[in-house]
């Protein structure tokens, strides 16, 4: 309990994981499992963000000339979480674009309906 | 001589440039130009295995001259080459054997958009093979995910975009778990490097209590990888995605794509966990139980559909299952029976994608076993392929799949657990002959005379216009792909030396 209070953040991301996960996985809108899929995005990256911060420390910009490394915190995180993000938006586009062309065909967002749909249209094999 | 050792670097660097290229060039020039690339790639990584291979060692490629932790590196031995140049002959192939009905699937419009996907799809498969960083790792696997799912739906049916979004749901959420993986061993290990990260991995795991935790990590990464290959029980996926997309795409995502991801997960175990933790924990033996489930079920599927893509498309999936029992057994042995899967399958499997629409075509462009009866007498050119592939899927000797089986059965009994000696013998003994029950009944149902009564309104037809261009590329790369078959088969040796050298290297 001790080392869960002291490590919050991190339980907080992995609790944002664990809903985003299952939003993904559970969900029949698709809209919805989008959302669960960012949520769980920001989960690993929140977590990211944590483990590199070290309390008293600045971010890695050098301020006034200073240079020692115990100054800052590691900057290697944050990168990841940039790279990521940017990962995470690409990722997002593509599929609401093709949520739009599905919306467009079936005019519903259900997942479980579209199945239905298609399959009454003879479209699964 | 030391120039070669910028060409893995190329081959990543040349394919993104081409991807943006052929979005500006029109279709005929974006065609042209990816077959040029994808031959030019295969003779930079030829030559780079070549210098490996008489170099006897692997050398690594500092991005900016960068040292550890700071840099990015990629890294070349034998192993990656082999994997590499499977893969580039592969594409290549596929590209020229499925022009056919690439120009009747995809608008003309359309067309540079493959090429320019295709293009980036080899700078993934590319940098997932060379990279020798954990991080680069998952955001090239993010870039094949959506690549593979452009050359999905880039053949616009109503199906293709469902298949897609199902496709793309399970990949995002193997992706999630990948990426929570390769965090949490960052945050264990301090290194995204694979090098580093081994010793600092090597260093924690001396202490027995901090096994639950390394476990954990590698084990949610292995989830991760699992359902992005298509481990059993997340195959479901793949019938559905094969059987809609073009048979160049269709070949392109069997044959490649999910062994990316397999090749990415065995260089992770050996180069950045270590196998020797990895043994510590139960991994392996829950990787090994799934596999055989995967062969068996697969199998069992293949038999019951029916229709001749989804009977394919579910044996793909058993041999997924082959290659995570090779993972399974643990041993270097096993290891290698399950690289030579990676090449062999890759090598059958986009032989089988790419007849069987030649098949569909001679009988009215239907994909039922009903409507197939007698194709093989109207077109014996893939009639001839398809026995190749299949024998190879059944492993006949002298075709690709026999070593396959006989180096598997061999590590199971060169181990010492008689539970894993029980259970490969016993599910390579029910998949053979499940995959033989398919194959021969297809065979034999391809060669049966034609009824003269048939083509029910009600059929499923693949596409509705057929022929009118001519079919040149598919006689070429459809016979390298069953000389590569047959090399593997006869020559298996070859092949098992240059993996074996590679996993030395790989240490």
């Amino acid at each position: 309990m001790q080392a869960l209070m002291e490590n919050y953040v991190e339980a907080a991301a992995v609790i944002l994981f664990g809903v985003g996960f299952t939003t993904l996985l559970f969900h029949r809108n698709l809209i919805k499992k989008l959302i669960g899929m960012n949520i769980m995005d920001t989960g690993v990256f929140l977590f990211l963000a944590a483990m590199g911060y070290i309390r008293g420390r600045h971010a890695p910009i050098i301020e006034n000339g200073v240079e020692e490394v115990e100054r800052y915190i590691n900057p290697v995180p944050a990168g990841l979480v940039l790279t990521g993000i940017v990962v995470s938006v690409s990722v997002t586009a593509v599929m609401l674009s093709l949520t739009i062309r599905l919306y467009k065909r079936y005019h519903t967002l259900d997942l479980d309906a579209i199945y239905v749909l298609s399959r009454h249209q003879g479209e699964d094999r | 001589m030391s120039f070669i050792r910028n060409f893995p670097l190329f081959t990543i660097v040349l394919s993104l440039f081409s991807g943006a290229l052929c979005l500006l060039i029109s279709s005929k020039a974006a065609r042209i130009y990816t077959v040029l690339l994808e031959s030019v790639l295969t003779v930079m990584v030829s030559m780079t295995l070549w210098y490996t291979y008489t170099t006897d060692s692997a050398f690594t490629y500092k991005m900016g001259e960068f040292p550890a932790p700071w840099g990015n590196e990629i890294r070349a031995g034998v192993l990656e080459c082999v994997i590499a140049l499977t893969f580039l002959i592969i594409i290549l192939m596929s590209l020229l054997a499925g022009d056919h009905f690439l120009r009747i699937d995809i608008d003309e419009s359309k067309q540079n958009l493959f090429f320019s996907l295709v293009s980036l799809m080899t700078a993934a498969l590319m940098a997932m093979t060379w990279t020798n960083d954990i991080f680069t790792g998952y955001v090239f696997l993010e870039i094949l995910t959506l690549t593979s799912c452009g050359v999905l739906i880039v053949r616009e049916i109503g199906r293709t975009t469902l298949a897609a979004v199902r496709y793309m749901i399970l990949n995002l959420l193997g992706s999630g778990l990948f990426l929570l993986g390769v965090v949490l061993l960052y945050d264990l290990s301090g290194h995204l490097l694979m090098v580093p990260m081994h010793e600092a991995i090597a260093r924690i795991a001396e202490d027995p209590e901090s096994i639950p935790v390394i476990a954990l990590s590698v084990g949610i990464l292995t989830i991760g990888l699992g359902i992005k290959s298509g481990l059993f029980p997340f195959y479901y996926w793949m019938p559905d995605t094969y059987g809609s997309a073009t048979p160049a795409s269709a070949s392109l995502m069997s044959s490649l794509v999910t062994k990316a991801y397999i090749f990415l997960l065995i260089k992770i175990y050996f180069r950045a966990v270590g196998m020797e933790v990895i043994r510590k924990t139960s991994i392996l033996e829950i990787l090994f139980v799934l596999g055989i489930l995967g062969m068996i079920f697969g199998s069992v599927r293949a038999v019951s559909t029916g229709s001749i893509n989804r009977m394919i498309a579910y044996s793909s999936a058993a041999q997924i299952g082959y290659i995570y029992m090779g993972l399974g057994i643990g041993t270097l042995a096993g290891l290698t029976g399950a690289l030579f899967q990676i090449v062999a399958h890759g090598f059958t499997k986009s032989l089988l994608f790419l007849t069987v629409p030649y098949l569909a075509e001679a009988s009215g462009n239907s994909l039922l076993f009903g409507s197939l009866r007698g194709a093989a007498r109207k077109d014996r050119q893939a009639a001839f392929f398809f026995l190749i592939g299949a024998l190879s899927m059944v492993g006949i000797p002298f075709f690709a799949g026999f070593p396959v089986k006989l180096l598997l059965g061999e590590s199971a009994v060169g181990q010492h657990s008689s539970f894993k000696l029980l259970a490969a013998m016993l599910g390579l003994a029910i998949s053979t002959l499940l995959n033989a029950m398919y194959f021969i009944r297809t065979l034999i149902l391809l060669n049966m005379e034609k009824l003269p009564e048939e083509a029910s309104p009600g059929e499923m037809k693949v596409r509705s216009k057929s022929g009118g261009v001519q079919r040149i590329g598919y006689p070429f790369a459809a016979l390298v792909l069953a000389a590569a078959n047959i090399f593997l088969g006869v020559f298996s040796w070859t092949l098992v030396e240059l993996i074996r050298l590679g996993l030395a290297m790989f240490q």
